[in-house]
């Protein structure tokens, strides 16, 4: 795959670290962000008897990149899926912009702009790489049953989603395969396909579900470099991974969960000098190099 | 043995009223299962539902028979609703439970004791097709080229059942290719992910329920005037499975596939029977009479779809490239 991607990508090189955009934010748990985009309270989930997930508070501040981490088990996918409408809370509300999102299914929180992608990439692998894109347009208006048969109508709003399916695929460098299956993409390209497919629905805020797992070391400096792309053009990024060095490098702001809970919030070099999180975290690693957290990742 | 007398016979059976029933049946549950990925093994309540429709309309309630074919929409698309409202929320092994238990739990009702003033129990109903013959545009008469050949009322049938099927092949044709059919061609891949990007996946597969369903009411509605009597008990899970066998043949997620499996597996299957039959007449399979042949025939049928899985998995007509693309 194309190793020069991340130069399509403007802001890359200069990383999270640059620019502090949480200036002023106090690194403790629950802190209270200038203009948080999307606020949890009180949300719990438990499976039988085990709490998952368990957070009193948690703010996710607009226009950012903020880091979900924590050891395996500790609750990062199960609050991305709830938060997303993909899970049901046992108690808890949460907003997204303004709006309470408690109750409302996966797609009506997809369409209130807050979009997610799955650790195990979904690509509709028996579609082409084009229709995956059209797919997730929204609003439209040959998607409803009656309307399909109106082809004039939803002719017109095809070939403007066409454009702009194929612009974002040439931003993903992925035009070439435009009519390939989605099945015969590489795993990398596949994670390339999903983040510009969820762009397709015009996110506010894009919630990604470790999106360098089982991703070649080339290709994770392209997806860093559209990560950060995403973060300039305004929208805000929620994502869970395990590469530490890909973490500290882009993050504009980390939130460390153990057992359900958060345990420490900051910027990078917040949570480095963290020994709370050290203990929780990354004692179970002490000795090794921070990078090889990910190679132990299988998903 | 004549070969070109079981050749004519096996031709009519292929273009004939029953094949064109099953490809209307077909065409639903390739809706269901082909494009959406429902597991429906149910497709013959559907039938049941869409047949007693006419039936009990024109004969029980008096009723004109345009008013049974409402009915019989009616019927089918409550049955689908009531399948799939709490089900199409789970796994979509639900579904395949769900529709499998209430087809045959559908045929035990109509066909009991408490139902005969309506459904007329075991001995189903009788006499309601006299209106639709009345119709037939077609003179009476024989038509047909060399051997095959069919009466008028045939015909009536064939023309009206070929028709629906027609249109039916055209309203799928139609939603398959715009935004509607994508929608549901990404559930069958992955509903998560098509949720996930804004897509109401429930009211979605419901819709597909409906719409494969009501195919196959109408299916059963033709049943029903090509025989002019019914019983509950020709309603059996196997004609689901027929159904199944016929689509997969064919080419599942194909355009033609519906209709080209019916067609095939029934001049197979006619070419077999009557085969055997001539063969065990002239004396050279004696052991073999008229109830082992009916056996046979589900040997055969058996036989053929193992055959098909090892070499053809995709069907007739399928897109190999595309059912071998790596599905994780």
């Amino acid at each position: 795959m194309s190793s020069d991607a991340s130069g399509a990508a403007p802001g890359a090189p200069e990383g999270g670290a640059a620019v502090d955009r949480m200036a002023g934010v106090e690194a403790v748990p629950g802190v209270a962000k200038p203009d948080p985009i999307l606020t949890a309270d009180g949300v719990r989930r438990s499976f039988g008897g085990l709490t998952a997930v368990d957070v009193d508070h948690l703010e996710v501040q607009r226009g950012t990149i903020t880091a979900l981490i924590g050891p395996n088990g500790a609750g990062k996918s199960t609050l991305f899926n709830l938060l997303t409408g993909f899970d049901r809370v046992d108690a808890g509300t949460w907003s997204f912009q303004g709006r309470p999102l408690n109750r409302l299914g996966g797609h009506r929180v997809a369409r209130l702009g807050m979009v997610r992608t799955f650790q195990l990439t979904k690509a509709l692998t028996r579609m082409t790489v084009l229709d995956n894109m059209l797919l997730a347009a929204p609003g439209q208006s040959g998607e409803r049953l009656l309307g399909a048969f109106a082809r004039p109508v939803w002719g017109r709003q095809e070939r403007v989603n066409r454009e702009r399916a194929l612009d974002l695929l040439q931003r993903f460098k992925l035009d070439a395969k435009k009519d390939d299956m989605a099945g015969s993409l590489s795993g990398g390209q596949r994670k390339l396909l999903e983040m510009a497919r969820s762009l397709m629905v015009d996110p506010s805020m894009v919630m990604l579900d470790e999106p360098m797992a089982g991703v070649n070391p080339a290709l994770v400096q392209s997806l860093l470099g559209h990560i950060t792309a995403l973060r300039d053009e305004g929208m805000t990024v929620l994502f869970v991974e395990h590469d530490m060095d890909v973490i500290m490098g882009i993050s504009d702001w980390i939130v460390v969960l153990a057992e359900g809970r958060v345990i420490a919030e900051g910027r990078p070099a917040d949570i480095r000098r963290n020994t709370q999180v050290i203990d929780a975290y990354l004692g179970a690693h002490r000795g090794e190099p921070a990078g090889a957290a990910g190679t132990e990742e299988s998903g | 043995m004549d070969f070109m007398n079981i050749l004519a016979i096996s031709l009519e059976t292929a273009i004939g009223p029953i094949t064109a029933i099953y490809v209307l049946a077909a065409i639903g549950l390739n809706l269901h299962f082909g494009y959406t990925g429902l597991l429906n093994f149910g497709q013959v309540g559907f039938m049941l539902v869409g047949a007693y429709g006419v039936a009990v309309c024109v004969t029980t309630f008096g009723l004109p028979l345009w008013v049974g074919f409402l009915v019989s929409v009616a019927c089918a698309t409550v049955l689908a609703l009531l399948l799939g409202v709490p089900t199409l929320r789970l796994r979509a092994d639900y579904l395949a439970i769900a529709t499998i238990a209430v087809a045959e739990v559908l045929r035990l009702l109509y066909r009991a004791e408490f139902a005969r003033p309506v459904t007329g129990g075991v001995y189903g109903r009788q006499s309601f097709a006299d209106r639709f013959y009345d119709v037939n545009p077609i003179p009476s008469g024989s038509y047909g080229v060399g051997d095959v050949d069919f009466s008028a009322n045939q015909l009536w049938v064939m023309l009206v059942t070929w028709g629906l099927a027609a249109v039916a092949l055209l309203i799928t044709l139609a939603l398959m290719s715009s935004p509607w059919g994508r929608v549901i061609k990404g559930i069958r891949e992955d509903e998560d992910a098509v949720r996930s990007l804004g897509k109401n996946v429930f009211v979605y597969k419901l819709q597909s329920l409906v719409l494969g369903g009501v195919f196959g009411g109408l299916a059963g509605a033709m049943i029903a005037l090509n025989q002019q009597n019914i019983t509950p008990d020709q309603f059996m899970p196997q004609v689901t499975f027929y159904l199944w066998a016929m689509l997969l043949l064919g080419g599942a997620a194909t355009t033609w596939g519906p209709v080209i499996g019916p067609m095939v597996m029934w001049f197979l299957l006619t070419a077999f029977d009557e085969s055997l039959r001539a063969l065990s007449s002239a004396g050279v399979l004696e052991f073999i009479g008229n109830s082992e042949i009916g056996a046979l025939r589900h040997a055969f049928v058996g036989v053929a779809l193992l055959l098909l899985i090892v070499y053809r998995p995709q069907g007739l007509i399928g897109n190999r490239k595309e059912m071998l693309v790596n599905v994780k």
